[in-house]
């Protein structure tokens, strides 16, 4: 079992409480940066960490943090991304909720090293309890005096506050979510200029994902050496990963980066293999943007290495025969899982979230999910699979943000990897067995 | 136009400590906590007056709440139910058969998805991935979570909240059952 640093206590009685979170140790982060350490010497050991974005983009933290502008009198902000809205993965849901003063603590110390004075959480609407537990837990950080002016003594301060979304996949992308908090729509805006020189407000300002904040605490306790010495490679530390679909144990894990696959999927410590004994047929490894991996690929590279849960070996072979680690959302399919239908059911999602704003995206998603359900309602033609790959390709890097990218991707892998489904779909349309009826087949209910 | 729409005392209160959370002249940003509010205190929709008012008390024009209002999937611009039933429709709560879970509303309730039930008590509507995959299928019901869904726990459910007949919001108290 490897070590855990974010969720070593969450199943202890009451850590969602101030006192018990303060009894574990917790605070120490911030005791030791503000009292013994420069906000640089701070930065610096997050560069030694070889921290990276744990939402999904995997940029090193330390770098983001350096290119932070820092002009005089003009405030500098931290937001965290918590609106964790990539179809697979919870692992922000269960850590905010579970233990609250994790994150907060994270950014206190986090925003000291950044030299800001107002930082936010921006959460999604839909977590409106989590947003409850957050309250709560900020209230008890500020009545503690951890928040609020000169903390600790060091004349040092910094106000906390809890943003809500209204609803919006896009908003996970780090300027349409500061344009929601700005009170907008959240439509991406064009990059340059970036965050860290115009952001929120149109000051300077760093965006992270919660896990990425979160991860400063060990990092600051430890040092960045020491968390370095987790994992392989470039991939250093541990990471949530968010576990789903047709397997015996869902749910949220925290591993050091480099386990193999293979483990994670069958080993009773994590996932405890596929649902009802059946085979494994395919997985999403990092959310569902990321390109969908047959059984033989997500197990072995293409050069029969053993695939390992890493920024590096999930995206060898690149989008060819490989995939990426992106947010950490890992849905397995079983064997009896239609590969076009989940297709459709991912285009219809894209397709629902695009902003509107670039014409690739907005009419290509739409024009994607129509494709997608006349094939998956048997009035498919082999041209229309073609059609597809088309439309992805035109997509993929012509929009303002990612999102277009990661409409294309799990289409362009699909057909990549499993055309013989789609050329099935169009020779037999309906009578195409799937997971439909999953209750059913599976004797779950009544 | 109903003229004397108004918040309530507390909720105003609320609405300028929500304000207060932003840096001078940047109150704009409670615009979305707000209409969350909103959309609580009048009957779980934000009908053109409520989203004027809004206008009003953030100073703002109503065009800048109307396409905020209607940017965002959590801000209904219609009356719902009561109990408006979001059924998580994305991947994971797929594979593991919120199709299944989604009919068995329908029969039950004798709505089709998007639709209200003559009484108004419910509303049922599919949405997109609530970041509950590990614990799929799901539904939520204003800041509930329902988990790991079985036909049962539906007809519990559905059971349950017509006995309670309040509306429920997404300011409720939340029985944190998961994990």
């Amino acid at each position: 079992m490897g070590r855990k640093l974010l969720l070593a206590n969450d199943h202890v009685p009451g850590i969602q409480s101030y006192a018990v979170y303060r009894e574990k140790g917790g605070y120490a982060s911030v005791e030791k940066a503000l009292k013994t350490m420069t906000p640089e010497a701070v930065v610096e050991e997050v560069k030694k960490s070889g921290l990276r974005g744990r939402g999904g983009a995997g940029f090193p933290t330390g770098m983001k943090w350096s290119f932070l502008a820092k002009p005089e009198g003009v405030p500098r902000y931290l937001v965290c991304n918590a609106d964790e809205s990539e179809p697979g993965t919870f692992k922000d849901r269960y850590l905010m909720s579970r233990i609250p003063h994790y994150l907060i603590e994270g950014m206190i110390t986090s925003s000291y090293a950044l030299g800001a004075n107002t930082s936010y959480i921006y959460v999604r609407g839909e977590y409106y309890y989590v947003i409850a537990i957050l309250e709560k837990a900020i209230k008890e950080a500020y009545a503690a005096g951890w928040l609020g002016k000169n903390i600790l003594g060091t004349g040092y301060d910094l106000d906390l506050y809890v943003q809500p979304g209204g609803g919006a996949y896009i908003c996970g992308e780090e300027t349409a979510l500061l344009e929601s908090l700005e009170g907008k729509r959240g439509n991406p805006r064009i990059k340059p200029p970036f965050p860290a020189i115009k952001g929120l407000y149109g000051c300077p300002t760093v965006v992270n994902n919660v896990e990425t904040i979160a991860a400063v605490v060990p990092i600051v306790n430890e040092g960045g050496d020491e968390y370095a010495k987790i994992g392989i490679g470039r991939s250093t530390g541990t990471k949530l990963i968010s576990a789903s679909g047709h397997i015996n144990k869902p749910g949220v894990y925290e591993i050091d980066l480099g386990v193999p696959v293979e483990e994670f999927i069958y080993s009773d410590q994590y996932c405890g293999g596929i649902l009802n004994n059946k085979k494994l047929k395919a997985v999403v490894a990092g959310g569902s943007s990321v390109p969908i991996l047959p059984a033989n690929l997500i197990l072995k590279t293409a050069n029969g290495e053993d695939r390992l849960m890493t920024y590096e070996s999930l995206s060898d072979g690149g989008f060819a025969t490989g995939s990426m680690l992106g947010s950490g959302g890992f849905i397995v399919m079983d064997e009896t899982t239609s590969i076009v239908k989940n297709l459709w059911n991912f285009a219809r999602f894209y397709h629902h979230e695009s902003c509107g704003q670039c014409s690739p995206c907005r009419e290509g998603t739409g024009w994607m999910e129509k494709v997608l359900h006349k094939i998956v309602h048997g009035h498919g033609e082999m041209k229309d699979i073609d059609l597809l790959w088309d439309l992805q390709r035109r997509i993929e890097g012509n929009t303002i943000c990612p999102l277009g990218d990661a409409a294309a991707w799990p289409v362009a892998s699909a057909i990549r990897h499993f055309r013989h489904e789609f050329e099935e779909f169009v020779r037999e349309g309906h009578s195409v067995k799937d997971v439909k009826h999953y209750f059913e087949t599976n004797n779950i209910s009544s | 136009m109903e003229k004397n729409l108004q918040f309530k005392p507390e909720t105003l209160k609320l609405i300028k400590e929500v304000m207060s959370r932003y840096p001078e002249g940047k109150h704009k940003s409670a615009l979305l906590p707000v209409l969350h509010l909103a959309q609580a205190e009048f009957d779980g929709w934000l009908s053109a007056p409520v989203m004027d008012l809004v206008a009003e008390v953030l100073s703002i024009q109503s065009i800048e709440v109307y396409e905020v209002a209607s940017f965002y999937s959590m801000y209904n611009l219609k009356p719902v139910g009561k109990c408006l039933l979001e059924v998580c429709r994305t991947s994971s709560c797929w594979l593991r058969g919120a199709e299944d879970i989604v009919h068995h509303i329908e029969k039950t309730l004798g709505i089709k998805e998007g639709e209200t039930t003559p009484d108004g008590m419910f509303t049922l509507k599919t949405v997109e991935c609530l970041g509950s995959c590990g614990t799929a299928p799901m539904l939520q019901c204003g800041a509930q979570f329902h988990e790991n869904l079985t036909f049962e726990k539906v007809d519990q459910l559905v059971s349950d909240l017509k006995k309670d007949g309040a509306r429920k919001t997404y300011f409720d108290e939340v029985t944190v059952t998961h994990y």
